[in-house]
């Protein structure tokens, strides 16, 4: 009786499951042992994929180098500079802001992140265009400023798209910190100053580790910001490939790169891991 | 400090006020407000490419928002019977869905559709007594499998949470009633996790109607709003793109609105 209880349980849970499972399979495990299979092969004369098994795709990454260059110096970069505007936004949000209003300024700030990506970088194109800022400079005299298309532009349109991204999780454990200990460390005759470097900031740092490692990560395999802002000038490992997937269907090279990108990205998530870990435990953060 | 924070929201918000405010403008001249006017809203709803574009975004971000909330929310009620190096997996699988690169989620799938085609495809032709055998290709399908493994990630996640902080005693109660278990899942346990179930549709239909980069993967020949804003974007910006992108913004700013309030109502509930 009680086994045929479990049987029929235990069906029914493989039938909820079932669906998911078959789509994590379907399109997600398969679809990356494919790409892996890809990475070994050689590209066919006509383009896509011909069976073989060789590195040469792995040798040929240098060619792609500075794709590699520029993800890997731009993304923590921009994630840095994200961190620079983003703290004082956090701290303020969490601690100086009129409680009444708290509520209403947090969602502001989250909701251009759920707004089109594509959208919100294109006004950049608007605005750093020869008819924005550069046409006002001329107007004061300062002529042929180029704002478009240089690694600035870039960088400036990642502080902007994931900035939210930013200041949300460091929100989150600055708004979890006991009030207490600052009356405590006030009460033992700190400044404020001391106090922000000697307690603020130190139970801040596991909202300052996932955000850095959120932005770092989503950065890697970004397209649409170096592509709008960047003009085809400063490229991404997205921008390389969306090039090998669609313009020269070199399909073994583009898989060689894209398990490459993963392998960087897994390394990054480790890495912060691990530093989440040491300066506390991991923190989950409240997106939406 | 003020200032600074003042000077952030500005930063977050100007440049979305600059595309709205442009889209009203009468004139082509992206560098000067000449004087209000719909008249771009007018030309871009009379736009069939435009048109076209938009509905099979609305077709493909609400079958992959529903197939992924049906499907996440079981995956999310199952997941709790299983032991727990199943449901570890299953936690990695989906973390995976959501961490991984847009870009390589794409790439992943466009190579492993065009394999499967390349194989089934001539056996379909093979077999096929008529003429014209059907051909598999990339298009509406491939779009929509591909939002949906991320969305379903999204609406696991979010009904598990759910579920964990949901009063076992009141289950329990209910069975102890004689309730079967549909009964109480139909009278006790749906009820309360509908609000999250709700919010994670809405927030896997905003992410399918906004993604640009799985779908310029996958899409084949079929045009999303995202891809066709992107191509014009290229041939140069125009007050008609300023108009889509406003009603591209009011849309997903809605449905996400619509979202949060089902989850805070979600959380006064809980009691948090």
């Amino acid at each position: 009786m009680r086994a045929a209880m479990n049987t029929k349980r235990n069906l029914v849970t493989a039938a909820l499951v079932a669906p998911a499972a078959a789509w994590l399979t379907v399109f997600l495990v398969l679809p990356f042992i494919a790409m892996l299979v890809f990475a070994f092969g050689e590209r066919a004369p006509e383009g896509g994929y011909q069976v073989a098994f060789t590195f040469a795709q792995f040798a040929n990454l240098p060619t792609r180098a500075a794709a590699f260059w520029n993800t890997l110096l731009l993304a923590p970069a921009g994630a840095l500079l994200c961190l620079i505007v983003a703290y004082p936004v956090a701290y303020y949000l969490a601690v100086k802001a009129n409680p009444r209003y708290r509520l209403i300024l947090v969602s502001l700030v989250v909701v251009p992140f759920w707004t089109s990506l594509l959208v919100r970088t294109y006004a950049w194109m608007y605005i750093l265009g020869s008819r924005g800022i550069p046409n006002l400079l001329a107007m004061i005299g300062i002529e042929d400023v180029r704002m478009l298309n240089t690694p600035g532009a870039v960088l400036l349109g990642i502080v902007y798209g994931y900035l939210p991204l930013m200041i949300m999780p460091i929100y989150v454990s600055l708004e979890r910190l006991d009030r207490r200990l600052l009356e405590a460390s006030a009460d033992l005759g700190a400044k404020p100053v001391s106090t922000f470097f000697g307690v603020t900031l130190p139970l801040s740092l596991p909202g300052v580790t996932t955000g850095v490692a959120l932005v770092t990560i989503l950065l890697l395999g970004e397209y649409l910001i170096p592509q709008l802002l960047g003009g085809g000038k400063v490229f991404f490992i997205g921008n390389a490939l969306v090039d090998l997937f669609l313009q020269s269907r070199n399909w073994p090279f583009g898989s060689a790169i894209a398990v490459t990108l993963v392998a960087v990205v897994v390394v990054v998530l480790m890495v912060a891991m691990r530093i989440a870990w040491r300066v506390a435990g991991t923190r989950q953060v409240d997106l939406v | 400090m003020r200032a600074f924070i003042s000077c952030v929201y500005l930063f977050l918000y100007a440049p979305i006020a600059l595309v709205v405010l442009f889209s009203f403008n009468a004139g082509r001249n992206a560098s000067e407000f000449t004087a209000f006017s719909t008249a771009w809203y007018g030309k871009a709803l009379s736009n069939t490419f435009l048109v076209s574009a938009l509905q099979n975004s609305l077709i493909i971000a609400f079958t992959s928002a529903a197939l992924a909330a049906v499907f996440g929310t079981m995956a999310a009620l199952g997941m709790e019977r299983l032991s727990s190096r199943m449901r570890a997996l299953f936690d990695a699988l989906f973390a995976a869905a959501i961490v991984v690169p847009g870009v390589v989620i794409g790439i992943a799938t466009l190579v492993a559709l065009v394999a499967v085609f390349s194989f089934v495809n001539p056996t379909i032709a093979a077999l096929w007594p008529g003429d014209q055998p059907p051909q598999l290709g990339l298009g509406y399908g491939s779009i929509i499998a591909a939002h949906g493994l991320f969305s379903m990630a999204l609406v696991a996640m979010i009904v598990k949470a759910r579920i964990a902080s949901l009063g076992r005693d009141i289950v329990e109660a209910s069975s102890d009633l004689y309730a079967t278990p549909l009964t109480t899942f139909r009278l006790i346990v749906l009820p309360q996790i509908l609000p999250s179930i709700l919010a994670g549709f809405l927030l896997a239909f905003t992410f399918s109607f906004d993604d640009f980069i799985i779908a310029f993967f996958v899409a084949g020949s079929k045009t999303t709003l995202p891809i066709y804003v992107f191509a014009s974007i290229r041939r140069g910006v125009t007050p008609e793109i300023n108009a889509i992108a406003t009603l591209v913004l009011v849309a997903s700013l809605l449905l996400i609105l619509t979202a949060r309030v089902l989850m805070r109502e979600k959380k006064s509930k809980s009691g948090e």
